[in-house]
Formats: structure tokens, C-alpha cells, sequence
């Protein structure tokens, strides 16, 4: 398939990562961690550590929509479905979410109307054709998906659709990734960037990483063969004593970002003073919420929210993964009391979990893998 | 690298064999019902259908040839050897490029005995209508029906008829259970596959599932897509007339080729591992899973199957298999292996290596 296989070349990656080998100095150890999801996903489906040498590794970032979310928002979420008349409809990826009293698949088989739909677009269409019903999108996502929930607000509200309103989830990268670099047990060489984030925020705002922390950043594409050339990029900065911010991705990311996007999301959104992340906890300035100008559009506004902390299960570690402190099975209960049947945790639901992806697509010690697939 | 570390990853490595065996072990016990209400996971082919399955319905019937879970039970009968399958069809859409709830009907019973080695002979159909179904559409369903029965060679012999208040159903649900009898002398079934063994897919996969969803018309994808759905007994039988030692069959409905690895996997307590540079998939097919972020090897087909072949037949069980229109795409994509035992493993077109795990739900209820 054109625009695809060329960043799929199995030829491509063997060269790229002989010059990856060379790279490396004998006796040192790298640590680099992908920030986003997708990557994660990208790595694990493409089998792409195959290609890196022992003494590079990866690390999974918080980069994952769904596995950020606390489960008391989930509940918040749940809460609203369940009231007369209400249509709930959100990503795939949150179906399964599970929150402190089971997920939007079991509230949907208890009665409640959740819908998956493919774009906030979809939800708006629905309000369209229900209008004696009060459609609800579960809005979640980084600056990646912010931008065409603020659209569709402003869609929302030109076409006059008043049955329609968020529930308001946007998180936003840079705190998160600051909380990671401010973390006392953490060892990272460099950051893969998030490609899609930063095709709407650009890469200048990770200049402080390289700037106050002293950590390359190279943001990347989301296809196998961009991830290992943004690893031989992270090497070769190392290997030349520099520290910087460069762009893989340039086919997709402007170093300025997006600012029909940017200011999308600047007209109806605006900064919380504070949200929790699952696993992370409160960070301050990190998410969005609608203005006070949209507020007829905001479910926290339009409904009764119960607004419940639900505290993570204590056997959970998901922070410690989503911090890249520990792999996802160093993790007390993955595998066992935690699986993609049974998750415990929002790192084991969605495909883009670091749990998830290890768990599905990982799950075998690299070194047997290679010797059953040896023809 | 110092000592210390030599030591540090050696030590990760076998915690890390640990964890990973625990989990293995974890697996194999008989799954659990834990919901407490039906999910429309329950149905999608994956772990909570197994779970379901296993963990209710086996719990409640259990006997040695319900055990055996295949696609078809295989029961003597006065000297003779029959094969008994059952279906039921939901989809939606009812009509869709390619064919319809009706030829999905016949042609899913008629394959799950073809794949028992059996040669159908007699169907039933049992119709579940709404309140207000058109009479015109419910024609055109038996007329394609018909159509597909006779083109297999079998009849419909007995059926039933309920109709539910509107609201209850969605248009028209058909189930169809069929009888075939068994007149080669090939034992096919999971216990038959050893390591060594070629795994075989029929065709092109993923075309139905793909068809269906865009047929929904929810995606705003347009792509020139039809369903597989067919009658398999013709290729079937100009295989297992080629070759004799042919191990397993089965048709790769729901759950895809990926799920139908897996259950081998797990069942004969062997590895599978497949290379995705042999699978073949359609431009357009590729394309839209890509587009949706689907896998094909988890997408429903309804005219292909897969075959364990003894390895040294494979290629004359592939010539066998192009020799015939609905197999003219057939290739080997895979082999079975001692180790890792129940785990399919995928060679990537990228290069690398990874686990083809069977899925716990599926984004893409009603299918068939």
C-alpha cells in the first residue's frame, strides 16, 4: 500500500539498525521513552525491539488517552448516561475503561444508552437526529483530539444543536512530561516526541526539556521505520554531545504546530486549575474545560456530576508504569489479577496501554520468540 | 557493561521467564464467568465468548463430543458417521454488496460441515421477525436462500416461525442448524495437528467483516468491497480429494483467522507462527483497516478457510486449492511448532516479532 510500506521496509530498518549499533558505546546503557501511545503500539505490533541493540530500551510514557483517566471520571461519566432521556457517546477506546463501578460496556448492559462513535462529529449528528434527547461526548485525549472537539462545539453552537454537550476530558501533554522529568526515580537518555501532538503544538514548546533538563527530544512519526530513525537520531545527539529538540515527523509536524488548531482550542477551552491523572494524581494546569462563553455545551454545567475521587486500587501500579519506573510486568498484578479480560488498571484496556500492548503483543521473552519464528 | 549489570538483566530475564510462565499457566485454567449481565463482548469470538462458553454452557451440557468444541459435532449413527452443526445470523445490515442475512445463513451451516469433512445434505431454518418487517425484503431473503441451498446441493427440510413486537427484534434473525454425513475416511480435528504441519488460508482475508462495516455507512469510507460469503464444500472437497492428509479444518468467521489460530494453538498445545508478508489481503481491505486501526487478521471472513496440512504436502494441498476459483488466492502462510506451546506467534512484514493474541472483545458487533 503506497504511503505506507515505504515506512514499513524490512531492508531499511536492517540498515538503519546496523548504524543504530554503531552508535551505541560499548559498556553504556540507553534508556529512552516513547511518550505516546500510538508509539507504543507502533513498537509492540511492528515488533520493532527486534531491531535494537540489548542495551537500548523503551520505555512507555503516559502518552495514552484512555490510560490517564481516573476511574472517578469514569464514574462522573457513567453518572450522566444513566439520567432519563441521556445518549452517551465516546471512543472505542473508553468502552472498556473501567471506573469504580464497572465500565460504559457494563453500564450499556445495565440499561444505559453509550454509543462508540469515530469523531465528536459523529455525536453531533446523533444530537441532530435525536433532538428530544440530550446527547453527551465523553471527550478525552491530548491537544491531538482537543482541536476537533472545539470544532464541534462551534459547529454546536452555529447550527443552533442545543440537545448537544461535552463531557470535557482534554489533557495536556508538557505537564505530564514535566511531572515525569520531576520525578525523583527516573533514568531517561531522551524522549521520543508524540507526532500527533505535536503536529498541532509544534515541537518548540519541548525546547525547556532540552533547555532546563538535558534530555534530547526528537518527535516522531508513528510508522516502525520513523520510531527507529527517531532513535538514531536520540544516539547520534548523544554520541555529538548535543542536546536538542529535531523533528522526524516533518511530513506531518510544522515546528510552529497548527495554529488554526491552537486557536480552535484557545476559543473554547481554557485551562482547569487542576486535574487528577490516573496513576499521576493531581497536576496543576494540566487539562482544559470548556469557557464560560460554551458553557450551555458543558456537561459538567448542563448535569448533575457527582464529581467523586475514586482512589486507584491499591494493587494498581499503573503510575509506576506510566512513569516508565517499571516495565508493565515488573507490575505486582499484571498478568494475573490484571488482564485485558479483567483490567484493573487503564494500562491493560486500551490497545495503546503499555500493559496492553506487552500483554497482547509482548508476552514472550524476546529470545525464545526469535528462536521459534527461526525458520 | 559492568558486572553489576551483566548480573542486573540476567536477573531481570528469568524474573521477568517467571512472570511470563505464571501467566501461561494462569491461561490454560478453564475460563470464568465474572459479569454479571451479558456484554456485547460475549458475543464477539473472543475471551468472553471462551469464557462463556467454557464457563456456562460447557459447565451445563458437557459431553465428549460437545467437549470437543469444533465447528461441527461429528455423531455414529447406525453404522454411519454424521456431522451435526447450528448457527444463528444477526447482521446488520440485512443486505449488504456481496449478499445477504439469507445466503450468510445457509452458506455458515453448510461450511461449518464442510470444515467437519462432511458433505451436507439437510437444513433447517428457524426465522425471528419484528412486528412490521417487509414482507418484500423477507421474500427476497428465502429467494437467496433458496438460491444458495441449491447451488450447495442441499434442501431445507424443516423450519420454524415466531414473530416479536416491534422494538424486540431488529427485522429478521435466522438460525439454521444442518445435517452432513461423513463419507471420507480423513479424522480431521485439533488432536490431528503436530508440529512440522503447513498452516493453509483459502483466500484473501477480512473482505466480509470489511464490507459489513462500511456497508453501515457510520464511517464515511466508500471502497469497492463485496463479501466472500460462499458455499466452501466445492474447494474443500477438490482439497481433500488431492490430499489425503489433511489435518484440521476451519472456516474463519468471527474472531478472523487470528482466532481460529489461536483455539488451534491452545486445543493441540502447539505454536503457530505465521508470516505477514504470505497472508494475503485485498488493496482495499489493507487500506481500511489501516484507516480504522483494525488488524484483518482478526476480521471476519465467510468464504475462507484454514488448513493444517502435513508440511510435506503443502505445496501440492496450495495447487489443489488455486485449482479452484474460490480458492485461486490460497497460499501458506504459517507453520506449526512445538514451542511456544498455545501462543501464535507473527513474523511482521517490518521485520520483527510478536504475539497474535486472541482478542477480548471486538469493536464490531453483528457481523453475521
Amino acid at each position: 500500500m503506497r504511503f505506507v510500506n515505504e515506512y514499513r521496509d524490512a531492508a531499511t530498518a536492517r540498515a538503519l539498525a546496523a548504524r543504530i549499533a554503531a552508535l551505541c558505546e560499548p559498556g553504556r546503557r540507553y534508556t529512552f521513552m516513547e511518550v505516546c501511545g500510538g508509539h507504543t503500539h507502533t513498537i509492540y505490533k511492528h515488533g520493532l525491539e527486534d531491531y535494537l541493540p540489548e542495551t537500548v530500551s523503551l520505555v512507555h510514557g503516559p502518552g495514552c488517552p484512555v490510560c490517564v483517566i481516573p476511574m472517578g471520571r469514569v464514574d462522573d461519566a457513567i453518572a450522566i448516561a444513566e439520567q432519563p432521556g441521556v445518549i452517551m457517546t465516546s471512543f472505542g477506546d473508553m468502552m472498556r475503561v473501567p471506573g469504580g463501578r464497572g465500565s460504559f460496556l457494563d453500564a450499556k448492559a445495565a440499561g444505559a444508552d453509550i454509543r462508540m462513535v469515530y469523531s465528536p462529529l459523529d455525536a453531533l449528528r446523533i444530537a441532530r437526529d435525536n433532538p428530544d434527547r440530550q446527547v453527551v461526548f465523553m471527550a478525552i485525549g491530548f491537544e491531538t483530539t482537543a482541536p476537533s472537539t472545539a470544532m464541534t462545539v462551534l459547529r454546536a453552537a452555529r447550527e443552533g444543536i442545543d440537545n448537544f454537550s461535552v463531557f470535557c476530558n482534554h489533557v495536556m501533554i508538557l505537564p505530564a512530561i514535566k511531572a515525569i522529568l520531576d520525578s525523583p526515580d527516573l533514568r531517561l537518555d531522551g524522549f521520543i516526541g508524540p507526532g500527533h501532538v505535536s503536529a498541532v503544538i509544534g515541537c518548540r514548546p519541548y525546547e525547556f526539556i532540552a533547555r532546563d533538563y538535558g534530555k534530547p527530544v526528537v518527535c516522531a512519526g508513528f510508522e516502525p521505520l520513523d520510531i527507529l530513525r527517531s532513535v538514531h537520531m536520540l544516539l547520534s545527539q548523544l554520541a555529538e554531545g548535543r542536546c536538542e529538540v529535531e523533528n522526524q515527523y516533518t511530513r506531518v509536524v510544522p515546528w510552529d504546530g497548527n495554529p488554526r488548531a491552537l486557536e480552535a482550542i484557545n476559543r473554547v477551552m481554557h485551562l482547569r486549575p487542576y486535574f487528577e491523572w490516573r496513576g499521576l494524581g493531581f497536576i496543576s494546569h494540566s487539562a482544559l474545560r470548556l469557557r464560560e462563553e460554551y458553557a450551555a455545551y458543558d456537561a459538567e454545567q448542563r448535569f448533575e456530576v457527582p464529581g467523586v475521587r475514586v482512589a486507584d486500587p491499591k494493587a494498581c501500579q499503573c503510575g509506576e508504569v506510566l512513569k516508565g519506573v517499571l516495565k508493565p510486568w515488573e507490575c505486582k498484578v499484571f498478568g494475573t489479577a490484571c488482564t485485558p479480560e479483567t483490567p484493573i488498571g487503564t494500562c491493560m484496556v486500551s490497545s495503546e496501554g503499555a500493559c496492553a500492548a506487552y500483554y497482547n503483543f509482548g508476552r514472550f521473552t524476546r529470545r525464545r520468540v526469535m528462536e521459534a519464528t527461526r525458520v | 557493561m559492568t558486572l553489576e549489570h551483566e548480573v542486573d538483566r540476567a536477573g531481570d530475564a528469568t524474573r521477568e521467564r517467571r512472570v511470563l510462565e505464571r501467566i501461561e499457566q494462569l491461561r490454560q485454567r478453564k475460563p470464568k464467568v465474572r459479569d454479571e449481565r451479558i456484554t456485547l463482548a460475549h458475543g464477539a469470538g473472543g475471551k468472553a465468548t471462551h469464557a462463556l462458553v467454557e464457563g456456562l454452557f460447557l459447565e451445563a451440557f458437557s459431553n465428549p463430543i460437545l467437549d470437543e468444541l469444533d465447528d461441527g459435532a461429528v455423531v455414529s449413527v447406525a453404522g454411519g458417521r454424521l456431522a451435526f452443526t447450528t448457527d444463528s445470523f444477526v447482521v446488520s445490515p440485512l443486505f449488504f454488496p456481496g449478499g445477504d442475512i439469507g445466503d450468510l445463513a445457509v452458506n455458515g451451516t453448510i461450511n461449518d460441515l464442510v470444515v467437519s469433512g462432511a458433505r451436507p445434505l439437510y437444513l433447517s431454518a428457524g426465522f425471528i421477525l419484528e412486528e412490521g418487517f417487509s414482507v418484500a425484503d423477507l421474500r427476497r431473503i428465502t429467494a437467496s436462500m433458496a438460491a444458495a441451498a441449491t447451488r450447495a446441493g442441499v434442501h431445507v427440510v424443516t423450519g420454524d416461525t415466531k414473530v416479536v413486537q416491534r422494538g424486540r427484534a431488529d427485522g429478521c434473525y435466522i438460525t439454521t442448524a444442518g445435517i452432513g454425513v461423513l463419507e471420507r475416511p480423513v479424522t480431521l480435528g485439533t488432536g490431528q495437528v503436530r508440529p512440522g504441519d503447513a498452516v493453509i488460508v483459502s483466500g484473501p482475508i477480512g473482505d466480509h467483516g470489511v464490507t459489513i462495516m462500511i456497508a453501515r455507512g457510520e464511517l464515511d469510507i466508500e471502497a469497492d468491497i463485496t463479501s466472500d460469503t460462499a458455499a466452501l464444500h466445492g474447494v474443500v472437497g477438490a482439497l481433500l480429494d488431492a490430499v489425503s492428509a489433511v489435518h484440521l479444518l476451519r472456516d474463519a468467521t468471527r474472531g478472523g483467522v487470528a482466532t481460529v489460530l489461536n483455539e488451534v494453538a491452545r486445543a493441540a498445545r502447539v505454536g503457530v507462527v505465521i508470516d505477514e508478508t504470505a497472508i494475503p489481503v485485498r488493496p482495499a481491505v489493507h487500506g481500511a483497516c489501516e484507516l480504522l486501526g483494525i488488524d484483518p487478521l482478526y476480521v471476519a471472513c465467510e468464504g475462507r478457510f484454514i488448513a493444517v496440512v502435513d508440511g510435506a504436502y503443502a505445496d501440492a494441498a496450495v495447487a489443489a486449492l488455486r485449482a479452484h476459483p474460490l480458492g485461486e488466492q490460497a497460499a501458506v502462510i504459517g507453520h506449526v511448532t512445538d514451542d511456544p506451546p498455545g501462543l501464535v506467534l507473527l513474523r511482521t512484514a517490518f521485520g520483527g516479532t510478536r504475539v497474535v493474541d486472541t482478542l477480548v472483545g471486538d469493536p464490531l458487533p453483528r457481523i453475521c
